[in-house]
């Protein structure tokens, strides 16, 4: 299955692809209409210091343990992709507890959001990849991950 | 009006060629017959032919056949050629008059040997001294063009269509093993003999259809071992680059033929035979600058045989066919059945592929 | 001091509706012209700092950001422009040379384009490179004069040693120092690829890049940094560098900023150190000593590798080059006065050298003339700049070009001409760490091998469309060029007629 990797040694901590994400998922086409003035929810997050940056969202995990440990049964795995059913999810926050990579994080209104690969969105593959200035991330297939 | 010499003419053409395998010798009557049924491939502005073996009784001299503006320039030139060479005989070229041919310049020819002492004071082989001597008429002398210059061959050229301009020269009063005619399209209206063809430097004469695109990559590269293309054509030039690789470099007719249709570098990769590959890459990588390009279909003569050979693309007709110990070589089918009808394996070479015939040895 | 005060060249405009202070500008900009206020929340810019490399421009996801010239300008004077006050203050403070960097910019004749191109009409066909083989592999080197043949009477097949090029273009010199590792990564990966060759520029070989040797040409410079025996005999080629098209007869000075880890290894200099290379070789005062360079570097390698001379466009370049030829060195490389530098005297660079089509023409004449054009390959560079330059250098008598610029742009620069500050912002002429990693040569190499193949696909339409389908038959046939709008001298010295004739 194609996912989302993240090579550090190319990431310029320039925080794009969180803004493509946010804009991707705003359901908007004006991307100056949906960020301007507001505080941005994206799916994925530069972390690093001075030295090293890196974004991390999630790796869709063949044995997600967030998936596990969702107690309103929210989260789910449809063809190796985690996606979030926005209905059931309770805001718990035990997914942000459990997931290793801190991929998880609560949307503007407290509801659980996560990468889905911006398959549900307009953009058909995922906006923090195309909008990368130096392919440090890249949407590619490499076998599984846990 | 500029012409030849003073500016590029690029022209369209006919070529036809008779070779006897057996030195058997032919009159002219025939290639002049070969060249009818081309007609249309000539526009009346230049036709000419070349025969070998045609001046056996003077086989040690060499012909020059040399056009004159005047008496005057004539004069001077005899002058000039008294300081190079023996002249051991000196005549008119015997024509005829016609209406289809007009403004003829004086015609002579001239059988010469050099002065052995001139020879070893400039430390040059024969060839070489009168090949530079010739260079020198056509560029020092002006109204002064020499056209020919082999032992026992001769080239017969003016402007006109080709089977007049055979007529106007009488050439069926001379027999040679080997023919070679051209007629001539130019894209200009020079009306200037010397432009016409077959192209000869000593017994290398060129009969050419077509216009090469590389002419002035390979004329500046030729032009630096001595070479002058006085007359900015395609003839001239792989006239001299022949006269280089074979006679210069002793290059084989077929490696000569090599290097300019040398093959696609990707063919050269497909060569099975090590050797020959080897062989291919050196040639074309020592000589790319001698490498033709464009359309062309050329018959090159030389004493004891010709070689014809198209462009690698082929992008000019040229068939060749045999009857006995003949073999004919023409743009068009046609001609060669004009002068035989029962003419057998009839074939268009490939692109770059030579046909190389030789007299019989022993036979001339 | 007031008196020194220069308006800034550049203005940030910054379109309020659109930015949303995602403050990705300011991350990028290493002159840190961008910043976010928190008293008045939104972004602001001091554009004294801008250099107008337009990094923050193609960053701006919402295209909120351009650059402009400033139109703060001094009283109009077709004599004394802006541009030339500005330096007088500039100097009247500094007491400085002034220093510039890339290729000349001033409005000289670029004679590549009062030069057009032949095809084929009715009276020979043009070929079809889509249809038809079109071939551009050159080899560059010296040729025999004369075949020779063994007893057997077979073709001796022995060739002094030759580079072999895909096609006729080479990556130019760049030093890494000058460039950064992952340029040199780009190039080296790309010419690899390509079946081109780059160069290493005189600041030695990294460590990292011997395995890309078949495609470099490694440089002998006046500096000799990074310069021994294994080094040598790395390359496809070692290029002696005689001089540079930016600044002839000047020498290198690298800050010693720049000669950081790597480049101070492979260099061979002390970290910190500034990396001066003389204007002369020490050792070469004269030709004679420039032919024992080519043939100690030859003894070196056992003779084994071409020796390219590389020297800049100058006035008696004919005489230069003839002499080179003489010296047994396998391939002239000749840089014109309007090629590029990481930083050259300004003066220099825009006023000393010629322009490379006059020097290339005159020199492939006079080596015909002498009849020694086969004893060596001729490489042109300074400002090739297209497929189209590509062709007409050929037909003037290039055997290849020497691309540096292009090769830049296409790796990310924007020509800003702000190199001498090592705070490239596009991670080409920076050793910053921070900065170099701007360039993945993964999208480095990817982008120069996207453009040599659109030129190599230029060059044989272009080829096509004149009947010639192999590139040996169009160098140095200048039948195929018409000049235009040029006076009887230039023609004359190109060697060409003027359209219509």
């Amino acid at each position: 299955m194609k996912r989302v990797y993240v090579n550090e040694e190319w990431c310029l901590g320039c925080h794009l692809c969180e803004y493509n994400c946010a804009f991707a998922n705003s359901g908007l086409t004006d991307m100056a209409y949906a960020l301007k003035g507001k505080p941005i929810f994206p799916r994925i997050h530069i972390e690093g210091n001075e030295k090293v940056t890196y974004a991390v969202s999630c790796r869709h995990c063949t044995d997600p343990i967030c998936v596990k440990s969702c107690i309103a049964g929210a989260l789910s795995v449809s063809e190796g992709v985690i996606t979030v059913d926005r209905d059931k999810c309770v805001g718990c926050l035990t997914c942000v507890l459990v997931c290793p990579y801190g991929a998880l994080s609560p949307s503007e209104d407290g509801i659980m959001q996560k990468c889905e690969l911006c398959l549900k969105n307009s953009c058909g593959e995922p906006a923090c990849v195309t909008g990368c200035p130096n392919k440090a991330i890249v949407y590619e297939e490499r076998g599984a991950a846990n | 009006m500029l012409k030849e010499g003073q500016i590029r003419i690029p022209s369209g053409c006919a070529i036809s060629a008779i070779i006897s395998r057996d030195g058997n010798r032919m009159t002219g009557e025939d290639i002049v017959k070969s060249m009818i049924p081309m007609h249309d491939r000539s526009n009346g502005l230049g036709g000419g032919f070349a025969g070998y073996g045609i001046y056996p009784e003077y086989k040690d001299f060499y012909a020059l056949h040399i056009f004159f503006d005047s008496r005057t320039t004539r004069k001077d030139c005899e002058a000039f050629l008294k300081e190079y060479f023996e002249i051991v005989e000196a005549e008119i070229i015997p024509t005829r008059k016609m209406p289809e041919i007009t403004d003829e310049p004086l015609i002579w020819r001239y059988f010469v040997a050099p002065f052995q002492s001139m020879l070893a004071d400039m430390q040059l082989d024969e060839r070489e001294y009168v090949a530079r001597i010739v260079m020198k008429i056509n560029t020092e002398l002006s109204g002064t063009y020499c056209f020919s210059s082999g032992k026992n061959m001769g080239t017969f050229k003016a402007v006109g269509f080709p089977e007049d301009v055979g007529t106007f020269y009488k050439l069926e009063e001379y027999e040679g093993y080997s023919w070679m005619a051209h007629g001539r399209y130019p894209t200009n209206t020079p009306g200037w003999w010397g432009g016409a063809h077959p192209f000869t430097l000593l017994d290398f004469s060129i009969v050419h259809n077509g216009e090469i695109s590389s002419y002035d990559a390979n004329r500046r590269f030729i032009e630096m071992f001595g070479y002058k293309c006085t007359l900015q054509t395609d003839t001239e030039v792989i006239t001299y680059i022949m006269d280089y690789l074979v006679r210069r470099q002793g290059l084989t007719l077929t490696e000569a033929a090599n290097v300019i249709a040398a093959p696609f570098w990707s063919t050269i990769g497909r060569e099975p035979d090590e050797e020959t590959k080897k062989r291919l890459a050196y040639l074309r990588t020592v000589f790319p600058s001698l490498l033709v390009t464009g359309p062309f279909s050329i018959v090159l003569g030389f004493t004891g045989g010709i070689m014809a050979l198209n462009d690698r693309l082929k992008l000019r007709s040229m068939v060749v066919g045999e009857k006995d110990d003949v073999v004919y070589v023409a743009s068009e089918e046609a001609a060669i059945r004009a002068v035989e009808p029962d003419a057998e394996n009839i074939w268009a070479p490939a692109g770059g592929e030579p046909v190389i015939v030789t007299v019989k040895e022993g036979a001339l | 001091m007031a008196v020194d005060f220069i308006y800034p060249e550049f203005e940030v405009i910054r379109n309020e509706d659109r930015c949303i202070a995602c403050r990705a500008c300011e991350r990028q900009c290493a002159n840190e012209v961008h910043f976010f206020s928190t008293e008045r929340e939104k972004m602001m810019s001091d554009e004294s700092k801008c250099v107008n490399c337009q990094r923050c421009v193609s960053l701006c996801p919402t295209r909120a950001l351009k650059i402009v010239k400033s139109d703060c300008t001094l009283r109009e004077n077709a004599n004394w422009q802006n541009e030339t006050i500005r330096e007088v203050y500039k100097q009247a403070a500094s007491g400085g040379v002034l220093l510039s960097s890339m290729g000349n910019p001033k409005p000289m004749p670029v004679y590549w384009d009062k030069i057009l191109i032949n095809a084929s009409q009715v009276t020979n066909p043009p070929i079809d490179p889509l249809r038809e083989p079109m071939e551009t592999k050159v080899f560059l080197g010296k040729k025999p004069d004369k075949i020779r043949r063994d007893e057997k009477g077979n073709i001796i097949c022995d060739l002094p040693p030759q580079v072999e090029l895909s096609m006729p273009i080479m990556f130019s010199a760049m030093s890494y120092g000058s460039i950064s590792y992952n340029a040199h990564c780009s190039l080296a990966r790309a010419a690899t690829e390509l079946g081109i060759v780059y160069n290493t520029g005189e600041g030695g070989l990294h460590e990292d890049f011997y395995k890309y040797g078949k495609n470099t040409i490694v440089q002998v410079a006046s500096g000799r940094f990074g310069v021994h025996e294994v080094y040598l005999e790395a390359g496809a080629a070692i290029e002696i560098k005689m001089g540079q098209g930016a600044k002839p007869g000047i020498g290198g000075h690298l800050p010693g900023t720049k000669i950081v880890d790597d480049v101070s290894r492979t260099r061979m200099i002390p970290e910190g150190s500034d990396a001066i290379s003389p204007a002369p070789h020490h050792d070469i005062y004269s030709i004679e000593d420039l032919r024992q360079l080519v043939y100690s570097l030859k003894e070196a390698t056992e003779y084994k590798k071409p020796i390219i001379v590389k020297v800049a466009a100058v006035h008696n370049i004919a005489a230069i080059a003839s002499g080179i030829a003489r010296s047994g060195a396998d391939i002239i490389a000749i840089d014109g006065f309007r090629g590029g530098t990481g930083a050259a005297p300004t003066r220099i660079r825009d006023n000393v050298g010629i322009p490379i089509e006059l020097a290339l023409a005159s020199v492939d004449r006079r080596l015909r003339d002498e009849g020694i054009r086969n004893n060596v390959s001729l490489v042109v560079g300074g400002s090739v700049r297209s497929a189209s330059d590509v062709v007409k250098a050929i037909a003037l008598g290039a055997d290849a070009c020497y691309i540096a610029t292009a090769a830049l742009l296409a790796l990310g620069c924007h020509l800003c001409r702000t190199c001498q500050t090592g705070k490239c912002n596009w991670g080409i002429a920076t050793q910053r760490p921070d900065l170099v990693k701007r360039l993945n040569p993964d999208m480095g190499s990817e982008r120069l091998v996207n453009l040599m193949t659109a030129w190599r696909h230029e060059i044989m339409e272009i080829m096509g469309a004149m009947g010639i389908n192999s590139i040996e038959a169009l160098r140095g046939n200048r039948l195929m060029l018409r000049g235009v709008g040029l006076n009887e001298k230039e023609l004359e010295i190109l060697g060409i007629a003027h359209a219509g004739e």
